[in-house]
């Protein structure tokens, strides 16, 4: 399938695009001006005219406005109402959603509702001879699969945060469209009843320029203070293998890895980390590398620019204060 | 419950070299994110007083043993699809295989897991509720039973939503929000007697080319290997390796 006319999932926080739809509005302009096509935007929620300013900046032309969906969860609406357009005779070759919480559901979604195949875990777009070609990361990213529709369009492509840069290119504001959300009857039952946030303060996971993740080798739950503390003078973010995710010592939305996030920051510390294939699928690509692991033998090493031999109890608390007295 | 059988993870995986999709012809063994979502299941039973969890699994090849496994943990009977045409099943060709299965009795909860191990698109399980015509609710990590309604604790980025949800609904867990009981001797024994049904495509009434690899309209087209990074430095503690992580940090000049 040709990818000239390109639809993005623009998934709001705060009344902006997620930083991983801009990153797909950016990939989407340099495949659409190379197949002669455009780019619209697909968003949801009360702030349409900043959503589209955004979208507009980042190569859109049109924003699709789903509007305000209160208290629905946004897989089974933002669905229907892609779908609803493209009854109502648009016609997109491709529709990039990021693989967030909402956007896979509404990948997923939309994919039975068009009966049309998905295809997720994308880390890379390119276009091959006038087909639209992913990159996938496999067998913990040692290999790398492409794969491609074989069937009419449109494409569903769910894509990994981080997989591209995000690059203004100065647009004006996207022109805005309704769709609005069809009657969903039982699909669209489910209601949010209350929002909690769990504190966190500093960067986010997958923005940070420095992250320090801990493992199982910390020990015990209490030792994660470690790591919070050092990601806070590092102005970082801190992270986490899934063993800790898994046993509860953090919340899931701390996860790298394959099953979590992907990130890239500048310098990755990893703390009481194996280095499962699993983990560094999401995390070799961070431009530099720290772990500390008291077993020379841990994979993680493999992938270290800097590997420290030691015990996670001895060398934390020691760095920390020589952080703390620079300060 | 939608129960997944996949070939050992701790076994090194393979493609296979003409259809480029995962190999599946061996034994294949539960897949251990199912885990949590049965043992919710049989909780939610516990707590409701009644009812019994079916399991439903499709695989080309015929295989039980995951199955049994699930059985003996408790759930009450089993539902295998398998068809030598869904080799090559991509998700939304398995969604509309389990919803087949599905919909020939009556339900109120299918539960999934978030992710699989081997395939993990994590699509499945909510194209599966689209259709079936039932609201869905993804990564929930604490599941309760409120009459006629669910109440979900869904993660999310910043915390978790509560989500109300009226049944029948699709609701897909992640791994550690309960703990799975280990079967039981007794429970193993029983479980070699438990119904377990094996049903194929024309059972079901699907048409071969809508389901398999003949409906996936995907294709892997190229596998390489991927640019490997080097190690660097490896020094040992003597008790002063902080001061070579901050000369690392000052010089990239982050402090
Ligand atoms: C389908 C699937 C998806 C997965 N997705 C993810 C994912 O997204 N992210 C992820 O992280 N994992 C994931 N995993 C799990 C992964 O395979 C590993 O089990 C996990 O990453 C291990 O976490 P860990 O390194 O913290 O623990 P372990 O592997 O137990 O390693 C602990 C390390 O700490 C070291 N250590 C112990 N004590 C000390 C000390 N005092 N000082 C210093 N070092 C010490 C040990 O030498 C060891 O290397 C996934 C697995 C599967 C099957
Ligand atoms: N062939 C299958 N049989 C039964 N359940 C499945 C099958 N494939 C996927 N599932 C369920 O759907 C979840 C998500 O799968 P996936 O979309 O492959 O990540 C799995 O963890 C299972 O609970």
């Amino acid at each position: 399938m040709s990818a000239s006319n390109i639809w993005v999932v623009t998934e709001p926080s705060g009344g902006a695009p997620l930083p991983v739809a801009l990153e797909l509005l950016t990939k989407a302009r340099s495949l659409a001006a190379a197949g002669g096509g455009s780019v619209s935007a697909v968003g949801w929620g009360a702030d349409a005219s900043s959503m589209a300013a955004a979208a507009g900046e980042y190569g859109a032309a049109t924003y699709y406005d789903v509007g305000d969906i209160g208290e629905q969860l946004p897989g089974p609406a933002v669905a229907a109402a892609i779908a609803s357009l493209i009854a109502s005779g648009q016609s997109p070759d491709v529709i990039l959603i990021g693989a967030t919480y909402d956007g896979r559901d509404i990948a997923g979604r939309l994919s039975a509702r068009l009966d049309r195949p998905v295809i997720t875990n994308v880390v890379g777009l390119e276009d091959s001879g006038g087909s639209l070609q992913s990159e996938h990361g496999i067998f913990g990213g040692t290999q790398v699969a492409k794969a491609r529709f074989t069937a009419d369009g449109p494409g569903l492509f769910v894509v990994r945060a981080k997989s591209f840069a995000a690059e203004a290119s100065g647009g004006s504001p996207a022109q805005v469209g309704a769709a609005p959300v069809p009657d969903l009857a039982a699909v669209g039952s489910a209601r949010i009843a209350a929002r909690h946030a769990e504190e966190r303060s500093g960067p986010k996971l997958d923005e940070a320029e420095v992250v320090v993740s801990g493992g199982r080798g910390l020990g015990d739950k209490e030792s994660y203070a470690l790591i919070e503390e050092l990601a806070k003078l590092l102005n970082g973010a801190p992270g986490a293998s899934r063993a800790i995710v898994d046993a509860g010592w953090v919340p899931y939305a701390y996860q790298v890895g394959q099953t979590g996030k992907t990130v890239k920051p500048n310098v990755y510390i990893a703390c009481g980390i194996s280095g499962a294939t699993q983990h560094m699928v999401g995390m070799k690509s961070s431009k530099n590398i720290i772990a500390i692991n008291k077993d020379e033998q841990a994979p993680i090493f493999s992938i270290a620019d800097l590997g420290i031999v030691g015990d996670v109890h001895k060398v934390l608390p020691k760095l920390i204060e020589a952080l703390k007295s620079r300060a | 419950m939608c129960v997944k059988q996949i070939p050992d993870p701790a076994a090194p995986a393979a493609l296979d070299p003409s259809t480029r999709n995962l190999v599946r012809d061996g034994k294949l063994i539960m897949d251990e994110s199912d885990l949590y979502g049965v043992e919710m299941g049989l909780q939610l039973i516990d707590a409701a007083g009644g009812g019994e969890v079916t399991l439903v699994s499709m695989a080309p090849n015929g295989e039980t043993n995951g199955l049994r496994n699930a059985l003996a943990m408790g759930a009450a009977k089993a539902v295998l699809v398998s068809d030598p045409a869904l080799a090559g099943s991509d998700a939304l060709g398995t969604a509309k295989v389990l919803a087949a299965a599905i919909r020939r009795g009556p339900f109120d909860l299918v539960l999934a897991a978030t992710e699989s191990t081997d395939g993990y698109t994590g699509t499945m399980p909510v194209q599966l509720a689209e259709l079936l015509g039932v609201p869905s609710v993804t990564f929930a990590k604490k599941v309760t039973v409120d009459g006629a309604s669910l109440k979900v604790d869904r993660q999310t980025e910043a915390g978790y939503d509560e989500v109300a949800c009226p049944l029948p609904a699709v609701v897909t867990v992640t791994a550690g929000v309960v703990e799975p009981r280990f079967p039981s001797f007794k429970g193993i024994m029983a479980a070699k007697s438990k119904p377990l049904e094996t049903l194929s495509i024309a059972d079901l009434g699907l048409d071969a080319a809508s389901v398999g690899g003949a409906g996936a309209r995907e294709e892997v087209v190229d596998v390489q290997q991927a640019e490997a990074r080097q190690a660097g430095q490896l020094v040992t503690d003597e008790g002063d390796a902080h001061e070579k992580v901050i000369a690392f940090l000052e010089d990239l000049k982050l402090i």
